[in-house]
C-alpha cells in the first residue's frame, strides 16, 4: 500500500449527501479484471454527456478544480455497493484524501486498504469549507496525518480523529496481509480448535 | 456478563486480539463472484501466495451473466472475460465453482442459504455489500472490498473492529397485503440510510419470530441500505426446519450437536445494545420509493412529497435532486405514476416465496400493453422449483418474460437494463441514480406491488386486491 504522510493540494467540492458507489463508478465499468485505469470512469454518468463529451456543468470538469487532490464531500460518502473500484477510481483520478462529515463503513475500509485517506470533520465545519472553496479559487488544503491536522488557506487548523492502528498502517504503507501473516501461530491454533469445537461446519470441494 | 448474539459470534471467531488493534476474525464461509475477485487472485499470484482454505470458499457467477438461454456464448467480450477469469481462478486454486451451466448457479446470496452453506453462528463474508442477507440464519455476515477478499483468500481471516450493536424490535402481525419488504423499507425510512452505520443489527420481536426464512432474508438483505455493517435474526425452529436436509447442512449426530450450539447463540436476557429502535408491525403499509435512495419512500396511497415540507435543509436539497432525476412533481399521487418496466428478482426478492406471491397476484390477468415485465429467479434451483409448481406458466400466460437466474436488472451489468428515462417498478434493493441503467428511474416495492403494477401499468394499492 502507498503510505500516506502529508498531502497539500487543491480541494474540490462534492456538496451532496449519501453519494453512493454506483455514482462514483457505475456498474457497467466494473467488468475489467485489472486493478488500475479506473479513473477514466470516475463519476461517469455525471461527468460525461450521453454523447461522450465532458459535461461542462459537472463540478470536477470546471477548470478551477483540475488536478485537485483532496475531495470535500457531504455526509455518508461512499454508501451502497462494496465495490473497491470506487476508491480505485478516486485514487487513479488523482485524489489522495477525502474530507467528509461521515463515511459508509465498507467504503472507508476499502480506502484504508489502498492508502486513500478519509478525514472526518464536523458537518458544520465541512459545510464552511465547501462555502470557502466556492468563494476562493485555488483553495488549498494541507493534511498532516502524523499530527491528525487539516490546515486551510486561512491558517485555521482542524484536528481529526483517527484509529491509531489504521494511522500506523497508513503512515508506513503496511500491507494488511503481511501483518496478519505474522500471526500464523494464532491462526493455526484457532484452526485446530475450530475443528474439534464445530466439526459440522461445511467444506466444499 | 450477558452478551448479544453478535458478541457471542464475534467472541467465538477471534483468532488474535491486542489492545489498540482490530481483532483478527476467522471466516467460516467465503463466498465469491466474478465482479470483485479477479484483482484479488491477481494479488495472490503477484505475491506468490496460496488460498489458505479453498474448501471454505464457494464461487458462482451472477452479476454479469445473461438471463437469456444459457446454450449460447456470452456476447459481451469484457463480461465473458471476467466470467472466464473466475472459472480459471477457481480451477487454479481448487475452489468449488457453480458455473453458468450448473443447475445450482444463481445469485450468491440465494445459493448460499439454499445449499445449506450459510449456517447459524458463522462468520460469512463476500465481496458484496448484500452479504448481510445471510444474517437471516443467525450468522454474522458482511460485505468486504477486493483487498479484503484477497486477505481472506490468503489467511482465512479478516482484521475487524467490533461493531456497535443496534436492536431493531418489531412486534405484532404485518397487515394483509404487506410483506417483509415493506417492513424493511419502513425501517430504513425510520432510521435513515446512514442510521445503522458502524452497527451490526439484531432484528428482534414477534414479527421476526413469525416470519419465514425468505422474509428474514429480505429484511437482513437491506440492512446495508440503512448503513448497517450486518443484520441478523437469532436462529430458531423456523431456521432449523429450513436448513434440515440441505446439501451442506450437518447430518445425523453432527446435526444434533450443531443444534445445541445454535440454540445457545440467542442474545442473553439482560444483554445491552448500544441502541434500540422500536417499530410497530401494525403500522406497516405497502411502500413505494419516490426518490433515489431507499429511505425515500411513501405509502402507496400517498403523494410525492414536497421538498419545501422537508424537516431540514439537507433533506430538502436531497429531495429536490431526487425529484429532478426521477422526473416527478411534488403532490403527484403515487398511484398515478406509470411504469415502463417491471423487474421481479434480485437477492432481495427472487426466492420461491416471492415468486409464489407475485404469481398469485398475476394469475388470470394480463400485463399492461405498455409494460415490459421480467421475472428473474434468484437461482437455478428456485427456477426449477417454480417450474415444478407451474409458476412459470402463470407468469408467461400473463405476459411476463421468464428468465434464467442472475442479478439481471438489479444493477444492469448484463443486457437487462433500463433505457434513459425509463421507469421501473422493481423488487430489488437500490434506487440509486442509474442503478438499473444510465438515466433509468427505479421505484422499490414488494413482489406483490410489482406484480400489480405490471398488470395496471401504474402503482396500485395491493391491499384493495388482497381483500377481493
Ligand atoms: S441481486 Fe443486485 S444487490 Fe443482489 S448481489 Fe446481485 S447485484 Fe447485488
Amino acid at each position: 500500500m502507498r503510505p500516506f504522510k502529508k498531502e497539500e493540494g487543491l480541494a474540490a467540492p462534492y456538496d451532496k449527501a449519501n453519494v453512493d458507489t454506483d455514482e462514483i463508478i457505475p456498474a457497467e465499468y466494473l467488468k475489467r479484471i485489472e486493478r488500475t485505469g479506473f479513473g477514466q470512469f470516475l463519476f461517469f454518468a455525471k461527468r460525461f454527456l450521453p454523447d461522450g463529451s465532458p459535461n461542462p456543468d459537472f463540478v470536477l470538469n470546471q477548470p478551477r478544480y483540475q488536478n485537485a487532490s483532496i475531495l470535500v464531500a457531504g455526509p455518508n460518502f461512499g454508501c451502497g455497493s462494496s465495490r473497491e473500484h470506487a476508491p480505485w477510481a478516486l485514487e487513479d483520478y488523482g485524489f489522495r484524501a477525502i474530507i467528509a462529515p461521515s463515511f459508509a463503513d465498507i467504503f472507508t475500509n476499502n480506502c484504508a486498504q489502498i492508502g486513500l485517506l478519509n478525514v472526518v470533520l464536523p458537518e458544520d465545519r465541512v459545510n464552511q469549507i465547501l462555502r470557502d472553496i466556492a468563494g476562493r479559487e485555488g483553495y488549498q488544503i494541507a493534511i498532516d496525518l502524523e499530527q491528525q491536522a487539516v490546515t486551510d488557506p486561512f491558517g485555521r487548523v482542524d484536528r481529526f480523529e483517527m484509529d491509531a492502528f489504521r494511522k500506523h498502517c497508513l503512515l508506513n504503507g503496511l500491507d494488511a496481509i503481511g501483518l496478519t501473516m505474522q500471526h500464523e501461530d494464532a491462526i493455526r491454533d484457532f484452526e485446530s480448535r475450530r475443528q474439534s469445537r464445530a466439526p459440522w461446519l461445511p467444506r466444499f470441494r | 456478563m450477558p452478551r448479544t448474539i453478535i458478541d457471542k459470534i464475534w467472541d467465538d471467531h477471534v483468532v488474535y486480539s491486542h489492545e489498540g488493534q482490530p481483532d483478527l476474525l476467522f471466516v467460516d464461509l467465503h463466498l465469491i463472484h466474478e465482479i470483485t475477485t479477479a484483482q484479488a487472485f491477481e494479488g495472490l499470484r503477484l505475491n506468490g501466495r496460496k488460498v489458505r482454505h479453498p474448501e471454505l470458499t464457494l464461487a458462482t457467477v451472477d452479476h454479469n451473466v445473461p438471463t437469456t438461454p444459457r446454450n449460447v456464448p456470452v456476447k459481451d467480450p469484457i463480461a465473458k472475460k471476467q466470467i472466464e477469469t473466475l472459472e480459471q481462478n477457481t480451477r487454479d486454486f481448487a475452489i468449488h465453482f457453480e458455473g453458468m451451466l450448473s443447475p445450482r448457479q444463481g445469485i450468491v446470496h440465494v445459493i448460499g442459504p439454499e445449499m445449506g452453506a450459510s449456517q447459524p453462528g458463522m462468520v460469512i463474508v463476500c465481496g458484496d455489500s448484500h452479504t448481510s442477507t445471510h444474517g437471516a440464519f443467525g450468522a454474522l455476515a458482511f460485505g468486504i472490498g477486493t483487498s479484503e477478499v484477497e486477505h481472506v483468500l490468503a489467511t482465512q481471516t479478516l482484521q475487524q473492529r467490533r461493531p456497535k450493536t443496534l436492536r431493531i424490535q418489531v412486534d405484532g402481525e404485518l397487515p394483509l397485503g404487506t410483506t417483509a419488504k415493506d417492513l424493511v423499507l419502513d425501517i430504513i425510512r425510520t432510521i435513515g440510510v446512514s442510521g445503522a452505520v458502524g452497527h451490526a443489527i439484531e432484528y428482534c420481536g414477534s414479527t421476526f419470530r413469525a416470519m419465514s426464512m425468505e422474509g428474514r432474508m429480505t429484511v437482513c438483505n437491506m440492512s446495508i441500505e440503512a448503513g448497517g455493517r450486518a443484520g441478523l435474526v437469532a436462529p430458531d425452529d423456523t431456521t432449523f426446519a429450513y436448513m434440515e436436509g440441505r446439501q451442506y447442512a450437518p447430518k445425523g449426530q453432527a446435526w444434533e450437536q450443531a443444534l445445541d450450539y445454535w440454540r445457545s447463540l440467542a442474545t442473553d436476557e439482560d444483554a445491552i445494545f448500544d441502541k434500540t429502535v422500536n417499530i410497530n408491525a401494525a403500522d406497516v403499509v405497502p411502500f413505494v420509493t419516490w426518490g433515489t435512495n431507499p429511505g425515500q419512500s411513501v405509502e402507496v396511497t400517498g403523494r410525492v412529497p414536497d421538498p419545501d415540507e422537508m424537516p431540514d435543509e439537507a433533506s430538502k436539497a436531497n429531495a429536490i435532486r431526487s425529484l429532478k432525476y426521477q422526473d416527478l412533481q411534488p403532490g403527484t399521487p403515487i398511484t398515478s405514476i406509470n411504469v415502463d418496466k417491471v423487474f421481479i428478482g434480485s437477492c432481495t426478492n427472487s426466492r420461491i416465496e416471492d415468486l409464489r406471491l407475485a404469481a398469485s397476484v398475476v394469475k388470470g390477468r394480463k400485463v399492461n400493453a405498455h409494460v415490459q415485465a421480467l421475472v428473474v429467479p434468484g437461482s437455478g434451483q428456485v427456477k426449477a422449483a417454480a417450474e415444478a409448481e407451474g409458476l412459470d406458466r402463470v407468469f408467461r400466460e400473463a405476459g411476463f418474460e421468464w428468465r434464467e437466474a442472475g442479478c439481471s436488472m438489479c444493477l444492469g451489468m448484463n443486457p437487462d437494463v433500463l433505457g434513459p428515462g425509463e421507469r421501473c417498478a422493481s423488487t430489488s434493493n437500490r434506487n440509486f441514480e442509474g442503478r438499473q441503467g444510465p438515466g433509468g428511474r427505479t421505484h422499490l416495492v414488494s413482489p406483490a406491488m410489482a406484480a400489480a403494477a405490471a398488470i395496471e401499468g401504474h402503482f396500485v394499492d395491493i391491499r384493495a386486491w388482497s381483500k377481493a
